[in-house]
């Protein structure tokens, strides 16, 4: 028995696969946060004042607010004084083609197996790169600007299309919405935009790929997604980073906007720095993701998060308008002494709205994994649905699952499910694989991709199979 | 190929087999009986090198090597099967996935090259009539909501498959209705072949009137106490295993 889980603890602790830093030099602001860091970052981006106007409210009511408490993680003590806020790559050229990207950033994007040129011809994938806190390569605008889709980087967005900025940014999480919201609007750096116009289906899936470089940069990204009437579109988004020793702070803000009829799908792979072995460094995720939908719009969160030392991360629907849809896919897997409380929150106002979670949380060696879901159904939400599956998979003997559904039904024409199971790998699954000539480390694999299936199928083909990966990497050394 | 010599086991400290002697040879197909409790089953996971049984003297000869230091995928690569008694269910991972990892694991491990799904959705149609295996089983998940009969089959299907030299049939009789029983027979009759061998662990003699054994054991109390031809199994209806002890 104990040989069993000693042999799942050492596959558990294999070498993280992505921990390399490239040496691209980094053009940043001092460590600190005051007023004059947030004006001086609005400068170098150029922004106009109602922009500048905003990160200053923002930035106002973030002093006011207290770090939460409330998620089931630990931690120290974080010095808001000492990060640095602003870090660009010293050659940014305007770039027209791939041939421009600095060679360097090209390298780690291959080591990474992720390179742009194949992923343009292959995949049919347009590639916001994002490399610390600006953009540094945008493809296929051209045959997105046909269609009048705009995909392009925050800042640029905040120069060309300042209108859509001003009225979206902020919608749907005010600048004052939460602690790591409103620290995020103050100072973020950049992330990605984009706009569909009414009726369009976009017709290839849009990727931002992006890691955390510079050392202790604190990344702060913001994308905003609207969908206007009628229209469809599917955004990926998918992230590693270099090893290191230090805690990386990243506070992330993504805005949803899905009006009448539109779909908005948006799929997480994150694979984050989880620290190392005895639990040092590792990413500290803070993640604000909330989209909300009009009148039979539909907005899908999927996510696969297997990196991170810490993520805090709730990606939630409002459903506004009648007969809206939200949807909630999640495969969240800790190992070593990563901590995750994550989970959805499903808001119904509008009549006939529905929504329906999955979340599918994996434990291993000494990592605890919380799943925190709200379901709301307000008065005015007549004929509301919900259904909720919590599972939790654990592997070894030292880790921990916890589930917290949060349930308020104010309209008694409500239904809402919950279902909850929590289960361990069998030995005897374990033996039966082995029996057929799978060793341990395959076996587990395979029973953990097994038990995601139901999250993996909601992720387009070409992410699906790098969530496999994903998993099968983050498993590594959780079997002993 | 197969020399088991003096073999004692214990499963949470009790000992079960104390002192097992068996000889099985290629071409030869033996069948192991005896009442519950005799210790049938953990011979079968002995030799398939189930952790939770510690072996406690004696050793097991299998193509000249030692097979009690072999990992039990290891002893799957060099082609022991084990039928399982209770065939377990793997939920989200479908069967015919689950056979190609298994199928492309044992010809890596044997130098062989990987096959692809095209090619191994070929090479199972042939085998998947030899058990009467139904399709749409091949795209569900790994035994889950199989009926008995169906996880049964799929133990022979995937037995079909993988073609080891030498398998282990646990109880595989055991809930099977008489026409799954035929089937399941039909398709171990079928692979039958000079260079395998196959020893069957069955309570009943029944299974033994359609897979016709050259050898009989009779289990008792962890040993072996009488062997015979096939004419031992009917001996074993008609007077029980009372008489033997």
């Amino acid at each position: 028995m104990s040989s069993e889980i000693e042999h799942l603890e050492s596959i558990a602790n294999k070498e993280y696969k992505y921990g390399f830093v490239s040496d691209i030099e980094a053009d940043q602001l001092p460590p600190g946060l005051n007023e004059d860091t947030i004006r001086a970052i609005s400068a170098l981006k150029k922004e106009p004042e109602f922009m500048l106007e905003w990160r200053l409210k923002a930035y106002k009511s973030w002093l006011k607010m207290q770090e939460p408490k409330w998620p089931k993680v630990h931690y120290p003590e974080i010095d808001f004084q000492k990060i640095v806020y602003y870090s660009a790559p010293k050659k940014r050229p305007q770039l027209e083609s791939l041939d421009e990207v600095d060679p360097e950033l090209l390298r780690t994007y291959e080591k990474l197996g992720i390179p742009l040129e194949e992923q343009k011809m292959l995949a049919g994938v347009a590639v916001d790169a994002v490399f610390d806190s600006v953009s540094v390569a945008t493809t296929f605008k051209e045959k997105l600007s046909e269609l009048g889709i705009i995909f392009c980087s925050m800042s640029e967005a905040v120069q060309n299309h300042p209108e859509l900025v001003k009225k979206y940014l902020g919608s749907v999480v005010p600048a004052t919405d939460n602690f790591y919201a409103s620290l995020n609007s103050a100072v973020y750096s950049d992330g990605s935009f984009v706009y569909v116009p009414k009726g369009v289906r976009c017709p290839m899936e849009l990727s931002t790929y992006f890691r955390i470089n510079a050392q202790n940069t604190g990344q702060f990204e913001r994308t905003l997604i609207v969908a206007d009437e009628g229209s469809y579109v599917s955004y990926l988004e998918g992230c590693t980073a270099p090893m290191r020793d230090e805690n990386q702070l990243h506070a992330a803000v993504v805005e949803l906007v899905a009006l009448k009829d539109a779909q908005i799908k948006y799929s997480t792979v994150q694979n984050w720095y989880p620290g190392d072995e005895n639990g040092k460094g590792g990413i500290y995720n803070f993640v604000t993701k909330r989209g909300i939908c009009q009148e039979n719009a539909k907005i899908s969160w999927t996510q696969v998060e297997t990196g991170s030392a810490i993520t805090w991360k709730y990606p939630s629907v409002i459903l506004k308008g009648d007969n809206s849809i939200g949807e909630f896919y999640s495969v969240a897997m800790t190992n070593k002494f990563q901590q995750a409380d994550t989970g959805t929150k499903m808001i119904h106002i509008g009549k006939n709205t529905r929504s329906n979670i999955v979340s599918k949380g994996i434990s291993a060696g000494r990592s605890n994994n919380s799943y925190r879901g709200l379901v709301k159904v307000m008065k005015s939400a007549e004929n509301a649905r919900n259904f909720s599956q919590c599972d939790s998979l654990l592997i070894g003997d030292k880790c921990g699952a916890h589930t917290f559904p949060y349930i308020e039904v104010n309209n008694t024409t409500g239904k809402v499910e919950h279902e909850a199971t929590t289960s361990k790998i069998g030995e005897d699954q374990i033996f039966y694989c082995n029996q057929r000539g799978l060793d341990t480390e395959q076996a587990v694999s395979l029973i953990v991709n097994g038990y995601c299936k139901e999250v993996f199928r909601e992720l387009p083909m070409e992410f699906a199979i790098e969530a496999q990966n994903l998993l099968s990497i983050s498993l590594e050394g959780s079997v002993g | 190929m197969l020399e088991i010599s003096n073999l004692k086991a214990a499963i949470d400290g009790k000992e079960i087999l104390k002192g097992i002697n068996l000889k099985v040879n290629p071409g030869e197909v033996h069948a192991i009986m005896g009442p519950n409790g005799s210790g049938k089953s953990t011979l079968a996971n002995v030799l398939a090198g189930r952790e939770e049984y510690e072996v406690l003297a004696g050793n097991i000869m299998y193509n000249g090597e030692n097979l009690l230091e072999l990992d039990p995928e290891e002893r799957a690569h060099k082609g022991i099967f084990l039928a399982f008694q209770y065939p377990v269910e793997i939920p989200g991972v479908s069967n015919v996935y689950f056979l190609r990892t298994a199928f492309n694991e044992i010809r890596k491990a044997n130098g062989l090259e990987e096959i692809d799904a095209a090619n191994f959705l070929k090479l199972i149609r042939s085998k998947m009539e030899l058990v009467e295996m139904d399709k749409t089983l091949m795209n569900r998940s790994v035994n889950e909501g199989f009926s008995g009969g169906e996880k049964k089959r799929n133990e022979i299907f995937q037995m079909a498959v993988l073609e080891p030299k030498l398998s282990i049939l646990d109880e595989t009789d055991s809930g099977l209705d008489i026409d799954a029983l035929r089937i399941v027979a039909n398709g171990v009759n079928a692979l039958r072949n000079s260079n395998n061998a196959t020893v069957v662990v069955t309570h009943y003699q029944r299974l033994l009137q359609y897979i016709v054994p050259d050898f009989v054991h009779v289990l008792y109390n962890g040993q072996i106490v009488k062997s015979g031809g096939k004419e031992l199994a009917l001996e074993l209806e008609e007077k029980g295993y009372d008489w033997l002890k």
